[in-house]
């Protein structure tokens, strides 16, 4: 499949996939575009969001020895000045990254410069000298001026034009957590959320801080994705508890929603879903089986890619592997400026009853 | 009896190191909330930030220019990151162009065009990026400051004049999509007040007619903590905020 390489015309109105694990044989798949979504929802659905904003998370710069550096950042680490980086050598974002030259090796101790804004190597990964943390030597609300002063969203080689700042957020983005964007609600319009409010599918929000999709580096690739912090309102946990407690469906907003509903009911040892914040290093296989979220909508990726890899937890091999083809076929776009697909059970329910009246 | 539904609140107000944004954060503050403050000059907003910190409050300050396109995602975000979602966004900064004040016929296109982006550009872009998570959580109130430049024809208040009038039928729109969200929006005409900019619109006006920016601002705040019961204003409409000559 091939990515998006530039915007859609519109973001909101891109090609949706529908994939329902419990459509009859030749009708578990329809084709359509995301203003449609609302019809594939039902009164009494909840769609959960992430609502992390996307910081500028790579930041340009140089070492001691005027060697050039990127630092991609992809976790926080005790909410002060200290992050999770990957590293990267010269070039830049128009190289695909597993292009670009490894940088320097940099010793814990070494003073990077980006910009105006100085940080400290204080830790190498054993998994990777490229995976380091950096203690910027700006705190507080200096340290998020000279963030967005120096920083520019991660950019994508596929792309033929650097995404500005605006263009990575969602239409609901509030804290600046995410190191990309959670790109799965990037089709969400507010005429879509107020229809399917008009539905009466309620929407909540999560805030989870998505780290980077790959890095072009096999060893911290493999170890992705790190663990990431999440926070759940109660206003977010009430809504996904009465949803359940009532017969409706709990709709994942992408693989971040997942993460932090499924990883916090995981940690809490009685299944129960509780508010507040986390960290979580639950990993979506095939083999998992959630206990929270019953559909996810999510990006269109390619049947290889480790994305697509995690809807196995909604659906079945055959179904998916069906719906890959025909998105193959079909000629979706895949990857952060894409198009869409939704997995959940009971989608096309209303689409058969309606078609059903037709006839 | 007044509740205070300011205390706790995030409140981000532009143009907050001068006159009636300053006035307003050092009032939200002293009604208990977390100010964020957005100017384009750095010392005179730190100042504010300082003053309402020395009187106990918390600040925080941007440098930023809402009238760039770019820097609004910016404002939005690091507003974020130091106190977490917006409740209150104030839409105070504008300019009025060059001084003194030019007819239509003298008036530059490009002036023109920075009044737009300004004061009627950046609040859209701003809103656009603040209302979203309001509507998310139910709640929040969106405060657009405008002036009766904004419906009188006053001779040589072309630019600023039209740019206030399209931040108002803004405002009356937003309030219209924005019907049984939470989100309220407010459209607030402080009158003349005793500041720099109009001190620089009308240097030969007699200040003891102009009303201080403290009590414009006591003003604003009380609606503010007033929240969206019984005699509150409803969303979408223009409230003239009287404040009266300083004393």
């Amino acid at each position: 499949m091939t990515p998006a390489t530039t915007y859609p015309e519109r973001r909101d109105d891109v090609r949706l996939l529908i994939v329902d694990p419990e459509g009859v044989a030749g009708g578990a798949l329809h084709e359509t575009r995301t203003p449609a979504l609302p019809d594939f929802l039902a009164a009494g659905d909840l769609l959960v969001v992430n609502d992390a904003a996307t910081l500028p998370a790579s930041l340009r710069g140089h070492d001691g020895a005027g060697r050039a550096i990127e630092a991609r950042l992809v976790a926080a680490r005790g909410g002060g000045a200290t992050f999770v980086a990957v590293l990267f050598g010269a070039g830049d974002w128009h190289a695909r990254t597993e292009d670009r030259p490894a940088p320097p090796e940099l010793p814990v101790g070494t003073r990077l410069r980006f910009g105006a804004l100085d940080a400290d190597i204080v830790a190498r990964d054993p998994r990777s000298p490229r995976l380091v943390e950096l203690r910027f030597a700006a705190v507080g609300d200096d340290l998020w001026d000279a963030l967005y002063r120096e920083g520019r969203p991660v950019q994508y080689a596929y792309l033929a034009h650097e995404l500005p700042l605006w263009a990575v957020q969602t239409v609901y983005a509030a804290r600046p957590w995410a190191f990309e964007m959670p790109s799965a609600g990037r089709p969400l319009s507010w005429q879509t959320l107020l229809a399917l409010r008009r539905k009466g599918v309620r929407w909540a929000a999560l805030t989870h801080a998505a780290g980077l999709s790959a890095t072009g580096d096999p060893a911290i690739d493999a170890a992705l994705p790190l663990p990431e912090r999440y926070d759940i309102p109660a206003a977010t946990v009430r809504a996904v508890t009465e949803t359940r407690a009532r017969g409706g469906r709990v709709v994942a907003v992408g693989t971040t929603v997942v993460r932090a509903l499924e990883g916090a009911t995981a940690a809490a040892g009685d299944g129960v879903l509780r508010p507040g914040g986390g960290e979580t290093d639950l990993v979506i296989t095939p083999a998992f089986r959630p206990r929270i979220v019953d559909g996810i909508l999510s990006g269109a990726h390619a049947a290889h890619e480790s994305h697509f890899r995690l809807l196995a937890a909604f659906a079945g091999a055959e179904l998916l592997a069906a719906a890959a083809t025909h998105a193959e076929r079909a000629g979706f776009l895949t990857h952060e400026l894409g198009d869409s697909m939704l997995v959940l059970p009971g989608a096309l329910a209303g689409l058969d009853a309606r078609a059903r009246a037709q006839s | 009896m007044m509740n205070n539904q300011l205390a706790g609140q995030n409140v981000l107000v532009t143009g907050g190191s001068r006159g009636l944004g300053r006035a307003l954060a050092l009032a939200a503050a002293r009604a208990g909330a977390r100010v964020v403050l957005v100017a384009r000059e750095r010392e005179p907003l730190a100042r504010v930030a300082d003053d309402i910190r020395a009187a106990g409050g918390e600040a925080h300050a941007i440098e930023a220019d809402v009238g760039e396109r770019d820097a609004v995602a910016a404002i939005a975000g690091q507003a974020a990151a130091a106190v977490g979602a917006i409740d209150v966004l104030v839409n105070n900064a504008s300019t009025l162009g060059p001084v003194p004040l030019r007819l239509l016929l003298d008036t530059d296109c490009e002036d023109l065009e920075r009044a737009l982006a300004v004061n009627l550009v950046g609040p859209f872009r701003l809103t656009k990026a603040i209302a979203g998570p309001m509507l998310l959580r139910g709640r929040g109130t969106i405060v657009n400051i405008t002036s009766d430049a904004a419906t009188e024809a006053y001779e040589k208040w072309g630019a600023y004049g039209a740019s206030k009038a399209a931040l108002e039928q803004l405002g009356r729109i937003w309030a219209a999509e924005l019907a049984g969200t939470g989100v309220r929006v407010l459209t607030v005409d402080p009158g003349e007040m005793d500041t720099r900019m109009h001190a620089d619109a009308m240097p030969d006006a007699d200040r003891s007619l102009l009303a201080d920016p403290a009590r414009v601002a006591a003003r604003i705040v009380a609606l503010l903590q007033g929240g969206d019961g019984d005699g509150q204003p409803r969303s979408g409409s223009r409230v003239a905020v009287s404040a009266g000559a300083t004393p």
